[in-house]
């Protein structure tokens, strides 16, 4: 199994991606209504993100 | 005699055990039973790919430990979450994946992924129960 090496940003994006999709597939009932879930949780997780990234870089002194 | 309208037939439901088993086994697999091949390859695809994610990012598993109460949730849950993954955790260990908890946060997101595919696939078989119950179309 190959080792694999990324940033604190790029597995909260993959991870942020993956549990969007889970909760858009298994939350609404039609596929307009699932892509837009999915497409609202993934900005929420990356600005949750972002913003909490700024948070600690700046309470960091 | 008066013709009464009939009132709409619920939707035809199943025994959910063999559909929850095998959405714990599988991910996805329980979907796929039901005839649900789209929804059940995403989330097959979600769980598979976090938890190879998980492992190339060399995440530990968690064994079942007790102690203080923080201890006990941590692992105990942990554990939870990564037998949650069915076949995917039991091959792992069966084909001797070990890897011990070490500091790094490449390691740290590692065993997060390892135990959100679990989690993940917890939603799934929720879902697929929902549907074998014909709470969900």
């Amino acid at each position: 199994m190959p080792k694999m090496n990324l940033t604190h940003f790029e597995a909260s994006v993959l991870f942020a991606l993956f549990s969007s999709v889970v909760l858009g597939v298994i939350t609404k009932r039609t596929d307009a209504e699932r892509l837009r879930y999915g497409l609202r949780c993934f900005g929420y997780f990356v600005a949750a993100l972002i913003g909490l990234g700024w948070l600690m870089y700046l309470g960091h002194g | 005699m008066p013709n009464v309208p009939k009132a709409p037939e619920p939707a035809p439901t199943r025994s959910w055990y063999p559909v929850v088993g095998l959405s714990w086994l599988i991910p996805g697999g329980g979907h796929f039973l039901l005839k649900r091949p789209g929804r059940g390859g995403l989330l097959a695809a979600c769980v598979v790919l976090m938890f190879l994610l998980g492992l190339m990012m060399r995440g530990a598993m968690f064994q079942p430990q007790t102690g203080d109460i923080l201890t006990t949730i941590i692992y105990c849950g942990g554990f939870v979450g990564d037998l949650a993954s069915g076949l995917l955790y039991l091959l792992s260990i069966w084909l001797g994946y070990a890897q011990p908890d070490m500091a790094g946060h490449v390691h740290d997101y590692g065993t997060k992924f390892l135990v959100a595919a679990g989690l993940l696939n917890v939603l799934a078989m929720v879902d697929a129960y929902e549907i074998a119950i014909g709470k969900k179309d």
